[in-house]
């Protein structure tokens, strides 16, 4: 064992706790030394599994270290699939010990409300630091005045479509339909030749309401008021939707499309069985990665045939379904100052810079100063995903992102009005029964 | 003459009583002291989650919030939602027939492996197969079988030229409601058959030789001898099997999720989604306390069945 003598003790324990009390996080890093209070200190932080790996294996061989080092904090770092958080930040909860930060998505925070720290003090920092919060980045995670989480990401998905089968129905140049009346031609022509639109309508977290929400907006439909407990939904505009929504399905998309989860697109297109779908950039990021094992029926890689475009308007506007993802403290964490002097270090521009450029635009940041970063500049392929955030929306428009609209895309109230009027049952009753649903819901 | 006994020294071979031994002669004590350890484990695992299970059901309980008492508000709640009684209906329907096939299927195969063929050790461990492997990973091969756009089994039926468009099989409600019954069923019959290959073979071989010197036919030596025979213990393995199949909840949460537009959703999928997904826990134990009822009655009814074919 290494011998550490009185006079060697106060001078290394000073460097990071006088740098800790003067200079910040900035001095911290500058000591390269872990403040005196953190050192040995271990965090647990939950995780899902990343869509892009690369993010992951960052995390675990750089970051961590990294983290070690700068901070003195052991990072026991946890990934999980992304439908199994849910069910371990309960079970965290309700017994009081767990993780100290989890990674949730969408909503969720608002569903935790009582069981979180309030983080403010470190989001009003890094916020400050970066350009200011997007607006959807905020309302999944403040209450009121209070912040209890600190955003991470945001993202969601844009149309991944091939170019060249689009090229010969008439969309030349890497075009792409601008409206629903355009898509569905469009899309006809394509299913008459074996290359339909492929979209689910299943149970499933991500590419079910990405799709469905921004669609039901895009006609002027809402689930509920701005008030956030009027229930809209049985509207003209709705009733439209789901009328054109049947021969949409029945036109241009895959009818499989029905038992799809959140993968089975991102198989169909790597296949080739379908010419586009509303997903996150991993379609692409994938096929770029192995371009000798996805080919286009040319033995063209398919990366190089492959763009992507916003979904398109209707009446309402055009839309996005944003994820917004946010790191949570919980309020059962004997480590509070530690987790937010993590939360700050990881989120500071040095560190998650790092993360964000593994991501290769996958995901967009939480502040807008990341608009700018180089990343956009790699892969013009992937530049409309940088305005995102930007045309983003969240369940439960016009209200509040609340407890109650997340109980409505959990039990998939949207999603399956569409599903009901495809399989026969009449628009009109489809949309009433979704909106009965929605006033038990919301009442 | 007289004889003293008492200053006798005390025989050097009988070993010293400590108290727990003079303790655990008293029957009554070794009793409560064998049943300790399974009563301790019934009570942890199962009583204590089922009381609170009806605590939570009773009150407006969520996720990090203890909730106040509001009686049978969450039955009434759960009671006029339309998707519970979608889900109240499927789970009847699917543990009806995955056990009429679970226990045709297995009674079938029972009666094949209890007979003498080369190989008969190595087919009763291959059988269990399906019973042995995770129901996720299995699930999750069915699900890759099922698929839409791969599946196997309509690449298979297209190139009998049986088939000339794909099927649908998790997209159509129906058929997404018959993949989880055959799934579920490619799952149980082995459970069902083991069990009854146990029981086919308890019953001695001489009452069919009986039987046949009588001039009784297959059928009829099955009929009146193999099957009373076989009917106390088919009923405790349809109860055991109806539980279970009452409460599945991985099979249908990995195929379908609950979908299409909840054709598939059962009790525990529904409890799950509401439970879990939204945070509501106290009306996630509500759905979930539904089921119990339905159980009971069937556990009841069944019990005094079995009693009466023992008795007769």
């Amino acid at each position: 064992m290494a011998h550490i003598d009185r006079r060697r003790l106060l001078k290394v324990s000073g460097a990071g706790a006088v740098a800790a009390s003067t200079g910040g996080i900035a001095a911290i890093l500058a000591s390269g030394r872990a403040p005196a209070y953190a050192q040995g200190t271990s965090l647990h932080w939950l995780r899902w599994s990343d869509f892009v790996p690369a993010s992951d294996q960052l995390l675990k061989s750089k970051i961590v270290p990294q983290c070690e080092k700068a901070l003195g904090i052991k990072l026991n770092l946890e990934m999980i699939n992304a439908n199994d958080i849910q069910a371990r930040i309960t079970a965290a909860i309700q017994s009081g010990s767990g993780p100290d930060i989890f990674y949730v998505i969408g909503n969720w925070p608002q569903l935790y409300v009582e069981s979180l720290s309030d983080v403010s003090d470190v989001t009003e920092e890094i916020g400050k630091a970066q350009g200011g919060y997007y607006e959807v980045s905020t309302a999944v995670a403040t209450v009121g005045n209070k912040w209890i989480g600190v955003p991470w990401t945001t993202g969601g998905g844009l149309v991944t479509y091939r170019k060249s089968w689009f090229a010969e129905i008439g969309y030349s140049d890497g075009k792409f339909p601008q409206t629903w009346e355009e898509l569905r031609d469009a899309g006809k022509k394509l299913k008459a030749k074996g290359r339909p639109l492929g979209q689910t309508l299943g149970h499933t977290f991500g590419d079910a309401p990405s799709f469905w929400y921004p669609y039901l907006w895009s006609w002027g439909g809402k689930e509920v008021e701005s008030d956030g407990k009027t229930v809209a939904l049985n509207s003209k505009e709705t009733v439209e939707s789901v009328k054109f929504a049947v021969g949409l399905w029945k036109d241009a998309c895959d009818e499989g499309g029905l038992a799809w989860d959140d993968s089975s697109n991102n198989r169909a297109y790597l296949a080739g069985t379908i010419s586009a779908t509303n997903n996150g950039a991993s379609i692409y990021l994938e096929a770029k990665k192995k371009p000798d094992t996805y080919l286009t029926d040319t033995g063209a890689p398919l990366w190089q045939d492959t763009l992507h475009a916003p979904l398109p308007k209707g009446a309402g506007g055009q839309f996005v379904f944003v994820f917004p993802s946010t790191h949570v403290l919980m309020g059962y964490s004997k480590n509070q100052k530690v987790a937010k002097d993590f939360l700050r270090w990881v989120n500071s521009k040095e560190i998650f810079e790092q993360w964000f450029t593994s991501q290769q635009g996958y995901s967009d940041g939480a502040t807008k100063y990341w608009e700018e970063d180089p990343v956009w500049n790699v892969d013009p392929v992937l530049l409309p995903f940088r305005d995102i955030p930007n045309k983003g929306r969240l369940a439960g428009f016009a209200g509040p992102p609340g407890r109650a609209s997340a109980e409505a895309i959990t039990k998939y109230i949207i999603v399956d009005m569409y599903a009901k009027a495809v399989q026969g049952m009449v628009p009109e009753a489809s949309v009433k029964w979704a909106n009965d649903e929605l006033v038990k819901v919301y009442a | 003459m007289t004889f003293t006994y008492a200053a006798a020294p005390a025989y050097a071979g009988v070993p010293r009583r400590g108290p727990l031994t003079r303790l655990l002669e008293d029957e009554r004590w070794l009793a409560v002291t064998l049943l300790l350890p399974t009563v301790i484990l019934l009570g942890m695992f199962i009583a204590y989650p089922f009381v609170k299970g009806v605590e939570l059901s009773v009150t407006d309980a969520k996720v990090g919030v203890p909730g106040q008492f509001v009686g049978l508000q969450n039955f009434a709640q759960v009671w006029n939602d339309g998707i519970f009684r979608v889900a109240v209906w499927n789970t009847c329907l699917y543990t009806a027939v995955t056990t009429v096939f679970k226990l045709a299927l297995g009674l079938w195969l029972a009666l094949l492996l209890n007979n003498n063929f080369k190989g008969k050790a190595f087919t009763r461990a291959f059988i269990l197969l399906p019973f042995i492997i995770p129901t996720v990973l299995s699930t999750l091969a069915w699900k890759w079988m099922f698929d839409p756009t791969f599946s196997v089994i309509n690449w298979v039926l297209f190139q009998l030229g049986i088939i000339h468009s794909r099927i649908n099989w998790l997209g159509d409600p129906t058929l997404a409601m018959v993949s989880v019954i055959i799934v579920n069923v490619w799952r149980g019959v082995p459970f069902y058959a083991i069990s009854l290959l146990a029981g086919l073979q308890t019953i001695s071989p001489e009452l069919h030789e009986a039987a046949a010197i009588d001039g009784a036919r297959a059928w009829q030596r099955f009929r009146h001898v193999t099957w009373p025979l076989l009917l106390p213990v088919t009923l405790v393995i349809v109860l055991f099997s109806v539980i279970q199949t009452f409460a599945d909840f991985q099979l249908v949460y990995v195929l379908t999720g609950g979908g299409p537009a909840n054709a598939t959703q059962l009790f525990a999928t529904y409890a799950y989604q509401i439970g879990i997904g939204t945070g509501l826990l106290s009306q996630g134990a509500t759905i979930s306390l539904a089921v119990f009822p339905v159980l009971l009655l069937v556990v009841i009814v069944q019990l005094l069945y079995i009693r009466r074919v023992e008795t007769h």
